[in-house]
């Protein structure tokens, strides 16, 4: 099996195989950024920390890309002949609400609310040979 | 307070114009513009350009005379001619200045709007975000108005019709780029770009140019038997809790976007209400933004868009024109003079000059709506 990697690891980590988002945490305000930034939107703070998020959480707005990124800055797929449509949305997670991709892209298969989980989706194959992946939420059956 | 009149305009229609430099098209317009006010370039005693991706505006003085006048770049994004007009106006609200000119041009490459700057921060690594195909406007705008739509019982069918009416305006203006008029049929039926938004209900980022003359009023009638006055204009920025465009994550405490801010302190400033507005031209950067966008400038509650487009209220003819000009969807979005070409479709409307889509009844009032990335929105009230 190739060797999988994350895009960037200031945002997407993974251990074991499983992923996981990381963002930051005001400690004066708590509020939660994503990713981590060098000072609070919310109360101008600048004590932050970086904070694991929760991998699971509720779909709260999409809609599916139809048309190829242009390229840069997309990494992955392009080609119109090969580019297969992507969801991408908003999930609330419990701490903040994340923009990510989604792994279904069929409209009639998507609705607010329903539950997501985090994944690791495959956006190209480097000069390596590895596998760089970025993080997409799934609909939990 | 010196209170400011507008008493030239001046523009260069939208469009494709190869081997046209950007510029070039910001200089026709201020040559337009000084014309219409019976002056000239070197009257001007100051100047505000905006530009997104066609050169410094100042730099422009170098094909319109070498005046030494003071000349101010601005740069907000698509709010960019709105900034130049707001700028312009404090000027000569302040009584630094009588006479200059808001200056707004571009030129933008083919295709949705794309950076090769990293949107949020990659801390020495890969471009994590636009990367995995997330920094794209299309994108954000259909997933805003997916969950409008949702909230608030907004159909596909009112999507298009707003569409369908910014081609029927454009078809009815000179300037305008898309001069074909589509129907609700046909906006439905062309290529799914971003659910639900079709590749008819977007605005394509263009080309063109605007300017126009502003005076202290009390000298406008100088210049110009109809002048028209600009009774605010004013530019907000986002507060934490609204959702902007390429946000790659939101706080869950929800809050209103920079054009309600923005809005609110227009009609205070101009001491009108939405009621009295006869005539409105408002960002539609797609058919969703300008549905959206009616509610966040007061003119109904959220939902009652679906029975006003229905109801063709908001048609040239209707209760509530908006974007006659046909709006970005027809016009184009040249970043820098969209903001500018709002206000120079108004001023028209309100001289009584705008042709084939003339509002009847003699419109008094009027307000131009622009909104711009990362979240930034200006808004002008104009009177008779």
């Amino acid at each position: 099996m190739t060797k999988q990697i994350s895009i960037n690891e200031f945002v997407l980590n993974i251990s074991d195989g499983k992923p996981y988002l990381v963002g930051g945490k005001c400690l004066d305000c708590e509020n939660y950024t994503f990713p981590i930034m060098p000072g609070c939107p919310k109360c101008a703070g600048t004590r932050i920390e970086k904070a694991k998020l929760g991998d699971q959480g509720k779909l709260w707005a999409w809609t599916v890309q139809g048309f190829p990124p242009k390229s840069p800055p997309y990494l992955g797929e392009n080609d119109p002949e090969k580019f297969k449509s992507f969801g991408v949305g908003y999930v609330e997670l419990p701490e903040v609400i994340v923009e990510t991709r989604l792994t279904e892209n069929e409209p009639a298969k998507l609705s607010e609310g329903m539950n997501m989980e985090l994944k690791l989706e495959h956006l190209y194959t480097n000069g390596e040979g590895e596998e760089v992946m970025t993080y997409a939420f799934s609909p939990i059956d | 307070m010196n209170d400011v009149a507008i008493v030239g305009i001046g523009m260069h229609p939208f469009g494709r114009h190869d081997g046209v430099t950007g510029m070039e098209q910001g200089a026709v317009a201020v040559r337009e513009a000084c014309k219409d006010a019976g002056l000239k370039w070197n009257d001007m005693e100051f100047a505000v350009g905006g530009s997104a991706a066609a050169g410094n505006p100042d730099k422009m003085v170098s094909m319109l005379g070498l005046t030494g006048l003071q000349f101010t770049n601005v740069a907000n994004g698509c709010a960019t001619g709105g900034t130049a007009l707001a700028t312009a106006y404090n000027a000569i609200t302040s009584g630094v200045y009588d006479l200059g000119i808001a200056i707004g041009f571009d030129k933008h490459p083919r295709g949705a709007f794309a950076s090769n700057e990293p949107v949020h921060p990659v801390d020495g690594g890969l471009d994590w975000y636009g990367g995995s195909g997330m920094a794209i406007n299309p994108q954000f705008f259909s997933i805003k108005i997916n969950r409008y739509m949702n909230k608030f019982g907004i159909s596909h069918k009112t999507l298009a019709l707003v569409a369908a009416k910014a081609t029927r305006n454009g078809s009815l203006n000179p300037m305008a780029w898309r001069k074909q008029a589509f129907t609700t049929e046909e906006v439905l039926q062309s290529k799914m770009l971003a659910y639900p938004l079709t590749q008819y209900m977007f605005c394509s980022p263009g080309e063109g140019g605007v300017a126009m003359v502003l005076c202290k009023a009390k000298h406008a009638k100088k210049y110009t038997d109809k002048p028209i006055f600009l009774k605010a204009a004013v530019m907000r920025s986002r507060r934490f809790g609204s959702f902007e465009v390429k946000s790659s994550w939101l706080p869950k405490e929800e809050n209103v976007g920079p054009t309600v801010d923005a809005s609110l302190a227009a009609y205070e400033k101009a001491g009108v209400g939405p009621q009295d507005v006869d005539v409105a031209q408002l960002q539609d950067t797609e058919s969703g933004a300008e549905i959206m966008h009616m509610a966040e400038n007061g003119f109904c509650e959220d939902g009652e868009q679906e029975e006003m487009l229905q109801k063709g209220e908001t048609e040239i003819n209707g209760r509530l024109p908006i974007n006659t000009d046909g709006g970005c969807i027809a016009n184009g979005e040249p970043i820098g003079a969209s903001g500018l070409r709002q206000v120079y479709e108004n001023v028209l409307q309100l001289r009584g000059q705008a042709g084939a889509r003339q509002v009847p009844n003699d419109p008094k009032i009027a307000y131009t709506h622009v909104y711009g990335a990362p979240g930034i929105s200006g808004v002008t009230i104009l009177s008779s």
